[in-house]
């Protein structure tokens, strides 16, 4: 409405202690173009959230343990810090206070870095830049849906220049200009499930529990959504 | 005529052009020789009457032509019909339209011909010789009519090599990108041949030469596919036309690709289509065997027995209220969860069935089913475990005889504790598990302690597949399916819960028993008259366990493994003297059952229950839901009257700090340390001399004393 987006997508919903928080975000033309997220408690009225910065995340990984629902809420962190008085340095305790709207903000933002997917074909990528979603992507095929390769994160690309020339050989720059699902870290953590038959191919994310992306092969649907605690999941590699 | 002729030929070809391909089985529109063409061939129409100019003046190929094509260039139209006919056979040609429309066609034929017919001389063999190749339609020179009829009686994707070269030959103004709306398949390896035969006409033009050889250019095969440039081209443009998308020219490429790829499509269709269906047809199979009733006699009485020991839960019934809020399987899935388990309470003997929910799982998912199975009615296996050993160490009593004993360790294992009884504790239930609705349930195999105990202290997740060993530290006693009935227990002792008052225990059991069980049995109360659901939601002390605790023993009810320890040191008691064993060990206690769920414990400051109401705006019909804090994915929801306990999640317990695997214990002492044992190093070079001096020096000393002595002696008796 005000805010002028192309479309606003439901993006998930986290749970809290005393409440929960519905997240929606707004997409502009750009595919690939930062988000505007905004959450509400009640589903009737949304809040802007501002745009996450790296202050903010690093602030909160300290934090620990559940939202409580209250985006007011303050969490308290007490942490040592050297500081220097003339002379002297000494330790001193200083209690960070840590809203809970910014752990939000950087929970949010780092669940969609790490775990936002996409099929491949679903976007591709004109010579002048911007991102747009490709008319043409019919869906993958059931065998191509079982693969991790033909999932990408939906962001800027971090390990594209890593892979050797032989595999950017195979690329087709228009499409295939995400990481993909393949190489994550640590491996096996991606459960690829399908349901009802072939008709629906299901990823559940085992870093962030909570994160669940569908896609019907053969058809233009997927989409993904993130319901659970907003906390990422430490144990990963002792549960495989 | 030349002129008047060609431009008819080129609105001819754009009407085609127009047109969508139409089968030409249907149509013998022999009258709408114009609309009729498939915008594939307009080329070999124009062959026809091409052809049928010339044919009538020379025909030194019809012959030929006609063992192999049906481009036989008649003397006249009729000859050339049988040709087509001929040709057109194979492929379901409308044989009685043919003459019609070569009555028809050959009227157009004269004035179309004519401007073709001084070019058309070499063409046209090509198409002769090399139709018969194609396994599309051979342009029939005759009439348009018969363009019509071949180019419709051939295969979607016609092969025009012939036509084509017809069409470039009247292409004199141009008309080489009417070419390309033929549907050519490509492998079209016809290059241009100029036909020995006929060419009557006179020298082609200079110009006519360079469009020769720009088609020739076109045509050439490409080394590495089999294609060439003009079919591809023709082929792009023909399903443009056909599709007309939006901004063609911005996924013109993605086109040329699409119709790359599509040579390949048909050959593997067959293929993907088999493969690619099982699945889907595999589940549909099976569920489908529950969508069936399954009894064929006495329906009636069986229909009442049904209805009245229903041991079956009404799922739906539950599914709706969770859906209320927010937890659930779709309709769907919970409506085939519903007829697997009626499958499961029609095939065991069940005395009450529950669905208890759905664990995820890498690969498969697991729906798990909890049964109580009717009195007497067990299907009990036979237990091969034993249940209590003497684990002595074997060694110390066998090497009694021995002459040199070995150091006998005094490590006894810490005695097995045995499993509780079937429909006790933490027995209570049996459970069933299966990975998709329609595959068979499996039952899994009762806990032990030992295996809760171990699944405390590990955080895996659920592969899907019963038999995946659990791999981990320290080492799990068992396959997954026994880590997921100790999970399960777990899960259920822990966050089972139901409204005050719900359950109330037997009467029989009023006064508090001893120690060796708490209360384990209750019993549904009759005079519960519900709780308000704002109460429930307000106090967590409206909502009481009804699944016994598991204690840190791993059982529900405690066993005393002291006891038996005791008998078992009489007998090992003259040589066991030293015992690590306390002596007493402090009997474990648990809350009993039905406590309140406020006296759960909080983690870290989080209250281990939330509590919502599924709906603010409408209270009256609003239900209460708990979710479980300490157990993500455990729901309990309740309206006054009725509740119902829900699990769906991966399975593990709630910490807010990091899994961290338990250390290995030190390594234990097993043998009394002692001379015998330890080890002590050789003496070296230097010590043993030294030894044997302070020997030998003794010795001298000794020697010494007894010579001085002697001396001694000797003086005296002087």
């Amino acid at each position: 409405r005000d805010y002028r987006y192309d479309r606003v997508l439901f993006w998930g919903r986290i749970l809290g202690l005393v409440a929960d928080y519905y997240i929606a975000q707004g997409l502009s033309e750009d595919q690939l173009a930062p988000r505007k997220t905004l959450y509400s408690l009640n589903c009737t009225e949304w809040s802007l959230l501002p745009p996450a910065t790296e202050e903010m995340v690093a602030q909160s990984s300290v934090v620990k343990g559940r939202f409580m629902g209250d985006p007011s809420y303050e969490y308290e962190h007490t942490e040592l810090q050297k500081v220097n008085e003339g002379d002297k340095v000494f330790e001193e305790e200083i209690v960070v206070q840590i809203k809970e709207e910014t752990r939000l903000v950087s929970v949010i933002d780092q669940i969609d870095k790490a775990v936002a997917i996409i099929p491949r074909g679903a976007l591709f990528k004109t010579p002048f830049g911007p991102t747009h979603v490709n008319r043409t992507f019919e869906g993958l095929s059931l065998s191509e849906a079982k693969k991790l390769s033909s999932y990408f994160h939906f962001r800027e690309p971090v390990e594209l220049k890593n892979k050797t020339l032989l595999e950017k050989a195979d690329l087709d720059p228009s499409l295939d200009f995400m990481d993909s699902l393949e190489h994550d870290i640590p491996k096996g953590s991606w459960s690829i499930q399908m349901e009802r038959g072939n008709a629906l191919v299901v990823l559940r994310s085992l870093l962030w529990p909570g994160l669940t992306f569908y896609h019907a092969p053969r058809t233009k649907h997927y989409g993904y959504i993130y319901v659970g605690t907003g906390e990422k999941d430490m144990d990963l590699p002792f549960m495989l | 005529m030349e002129d008047s002729t060609s431009p008819k030929q080129e609105k001819e070809n754009q009407e085609k052009l127009g047109e969508a391909r139409r089968s030409w089985e249907g149509k013998t529109a022999a009258s709408p020789q114009y609309s009729e063409p498939e915008s594939s061939e307009p080329l070999e129409a124009k062959q026809g009457p091409e052809t049928g100019r010339q044919s009538r003046s020379s025909r030194p190929w019809s012959p030929q032509s006609r063992a192999r094509t049906p481009l036989g260039g008649p003397a006249g139209p009729e000859t050339s019909s049988p040709a087509p006919l001929s040709r057109r056979e194979p492929s379901s040609t409308p044989s009685p339209p043919a003459p019609a429309r070569q009555d028809l066609a050959a009227p157009p034929q004269s004035h179309r011909t004519t401007s073709v017919i001084p070019e058309a001389g070499t063409p046209y063999p090509d198409p002769l010789e090399q139709s018969s190749d194609k396994r599309e339609s051979v342009p029939l020179h005759t009439s348009q009519s018969e363009r019509n009829t071949f180019q419709q009686s051939q295969q979607p994707k016609p092969h025009p090599c012939g036509p084509r070269d017809v069409s470039y030959n009247n292409a004199k103004q141009k008309e080489l990108r009417f070419d390309v709306f033929q549907e050519a398949d490509s492998n079209s390896d016809c290059d241009l041949q100029l036909p020995a035969p006929g060419g009557s006409e006179g020298a082609p033009s200079m110009l006519e030469t360079a469009i020769q050889n720009a088609k020739a250019y076109l045509l050439k095969t490409s080394s590495k596919s089999g294609f060439n440039l003009y079919d591809h081209l023709s082929n792009m443009l023909t399903k443009i036309l056909n599709e007309r998308p939006e901004n063609a020219v911005d996924i013109f490429e993605n086109i040329s690709q699409d119709v790359k790829m599509a040579h390949f499509s048909k050959k593997f269709d067959a293929l993907h289509n088999e493969n690619e269906m099982l699945p889907t047809y595999e589940i549909a199979e099976k569920q489908k065997a529950l969508f069936l009733q399954g009894h064929l006699e006495g329906v009636d009485q069986e229909l009442e027995d049904e209805i009245a020991e229903n041991a079956l839960p009404n799922v739906m019934e539950s599914a709706f209220y969770f859906e209320q809020a927010g937890v659930g399987l779709g309709t769907d899935e919970t409506y085939r969860i519903f007829l697997a388990l009626k499958q499961l309470t029609d095939t065991h003997p069940i005395q009450r069935c529950r669905f208890w929910g759905k664990i995820l799982g890498l690969e498969m998912n697991y729906i798990v089913a909890e049964v109580e199975f009717r009195e007497g009615e067990d299907e009990e296996e036979v237990e091969e475990e034993d249940v209590a050993e003497e684990r002595d160490n074997g060694e110390s009593e066998a090497d009694e005889d021995e002459e040199d004993e070995l150091p006998k360790s005094f490590y006894k294992a810490p005695q097995a504790i045995p499993k509780e009884e079937s429909r006790t504790g933490a027995n209570k239930y049996v459970y069933f598990v299966c990975n998709e609705p329609g595959r068979p349930w499996v039952k899994l195999p009762p806990v032990i302690p030992a295996q809760i105990v171990i699944a405390r202290k590990i955080k895996k997740f659920f592969t899907g597949r019963l038999d995946a060993p659990v791999i981990s530290y320290p080492p799990f006693p068992g396959n997954e399916s026994n880590y997921l009935r100790a999970q399960i227990a777990r899960i259920s002792a822990g966050t089972h819960i139901s409204p005050l008052g719900f359950y109330q225990f037997g009467e029989e059991e009023g006064e508090e028993e001893e120690v060796e069980g708490g209360q384990n049995s209750f019993e549904e109360n009759p005079d519960f008259e519900g709780i308000q659901v704002t109460d429930l939601v307000e106090s967590l002390s409206n909502w009481v366990h009804h699944v016994q605790h598991i204690l840190s023993q791993g059982r529900c009810n405690w066993f005393n493994s002291i006891q038996k320890n005791e008998e078992e040191e009489e007998e090992g008691e003259e040589e066991d003297e030293e015992k690590e064993e306390p002596d007493y060990i402090e009997q474990e206690v648990g809350p009993p059952l039905l406590t309140p769920i406020s006296e759960d414990l909080e983690i870290q400051n989080i209250p281990p229950w939330t509590t919502r109401l599924s709906s603010n705006l409408i209270p009256q019909y609003a239900i209460a839901v708990l979710q479980s804090n300490l157990w993500p994915g455990a729901y309990a929801f309740s309206n006054g009257k009725k509740f119902e306990n829900f699990y769906i999640g991966w399975g593990h317990k709630y910490s807010p700090d990091n899994y961290t695997p338990p250390v290995p214990p030190p390594v234990y002492q097993e043998y009394p340390s002692g001379p015998e044992i330890t080890e002590m190093d050789d003496p070296s070079v230097e010590e043993e001399q030294a030894f044997r001096a302070a020997q030998e020096a003794v010795l001298l000393a000794a020697e010494n004393e007894e010579s001085e002595e002697d001396e001694d002696e000797e003086d005296d008796y002087d």
